[in-house]
């Protein structure tokens, strides 16, 4: 009996070690993973793959409007509360953010733009994995982000800067149409705000 | 019965045999010049709370449990460290720049009130890191007059 029990407590701890083992594995796969596609991102940037991301972004050929494009479409995903959606979103705002084409820019500007880039990708990469509240919390910073990206790049269309005075203190976010539709709070508070500046 | 014997010892040989894998250790006895102490005048009921509370994910320098010998604990220590270092490195402070800084406030903030850090699984076996009122006012406080400083 003595035996048994024995043999029953040395099962029971390997098991819980091995299992505990293969969760990290699949962690570490899926860490793996990212990895990849990051440097999948980046693959048209210059072809080497080792150096540091910082360094290996910003290369590609997308222009400001696809970041706006994308930016645009996860902000309407916040309008409607649709945090699936705006985890997506979130990942490819992510993904062309790593691509966008600098290279026509002054010296100063390009710093002032990866600056950018590496804080707005940051916070896009945790809307594509948090809870709604959470978007919204990094949705206010990348915001600026992309505001400042634009007094860079300019636009195409003209945007407006709205301003709702409730949400954490006073938040802005851009957007192409005058309406005032909030995505910070979405159904709860939809036409919270108002026009603080037109951008062309 | 049998078979169950051969069941435990194949474990057992296989909780022995991953023992033998090596595991980085997050250790540095170098604290740089870009560090968040070193770059910001912290006062020090405040250092000593984020030295405890917050460096051993959110630095290059882990002060480890005993039990970070056994396997398969130290890969999940390991992972986790790996992850909060990303995230934020306290010794890396200075390497941020401003914007990054304002965003890096601005989560440590959020997350101390929200209470997700430190993390509960951390907080479970280090006692000595868990956060009073008093004390996460106090941080909070101190974070937000540096990210005022900053704008």
């Amino acid at each position: 009996m003595k035996k048994v029990k024995l043999v029953t407590t040395i099962m029971v701890m390997a098991f819980i070690s091995l299992t505990t083992m293969s969760c990290k594995d699949a962690k570490k796969e899926h860490n793996n993973d990212e990895g990849h596609n990051t440097e999948m991102n980046h693959d048209n940037s210059d072809g080497h793959h080792d150096g540091k991301k910082k360094k290996m972004a910003m290369n590609g050929d997308i222009n400001s409007q696809t970041i706006l494009n994308d930016y645009f479409n996860l902000k309407d995903a916040l309008v409607v509360d649709d945090n699936a959606k705006a985890k997506e979103l979130g990942a490819t705002l992510a993904t062309s953010l790593g691509k966008l084409d600098i290279s026509k820019f002054t010296d100063a500007q390009q710093s002032e733009l990866k600056d950018i880039i590496e804080d707005a990708t940051e916070h896009a990469e945790h809307i594509s994995e948090s809870p709604i509240a959470h978007q919204r919390e990094h949705f206010k910073v990348l915001s600026k982000d992309i505001t400042d990206m634009v007094a860079i790049t300019g636009t195409q269309v003209k945007l407006y800067e709205q301003f709702c005075p409730m949400y954490d203190g006073g938040s802005a976010w851009l957007s192409m149409s005058k309406d005032i539709k909030n995505p910070y709070y979405g159904s709860k508070m939809l036409n919270c705000g108002k026009v603080q500046k037109e951008i062309n | 019965m049998k078979i169950l014997k051969i069941i435990a010892i194949v474990l057992l040989v296989a909780f022995v045999g991953i023992q033998f894998i090596p595991t980085t250790r997050n250790q540095s006895e170098v604290v740089p010049k870009t560090d968040f102490m070193l770059v910001n005048d912290v006062p020090n009921d405040i250092k000593n709370k984020l030295q405890v509370s917050c460096y051993d994910c959110h630095s290059n320098n882990t002060i480890y449990p005993w039990y970070n010998k056994v396997q398969p604990v130290a890969w999940f220590l390991e992972d986790h460290i790996k992850e909060g270092k990303a995230e934020l490195n306290f010794n890396e402070w200075d390497d941020y720049s401003n914007r990054r800084k304002n965003s890096k406030l601005k989560s440590i903030i959020n997350q101390i009130e929200n209470g997700e850090m430190p993390l509960w699984s951390y907080t479970l076996i280090h006692k000595n890191a868990l956060l009073s009122t008093g004390e996460k006012e106090l941080i909070i406080g101190y974070m937000k007059q540096i990210k005022d400083s900053l704008n």
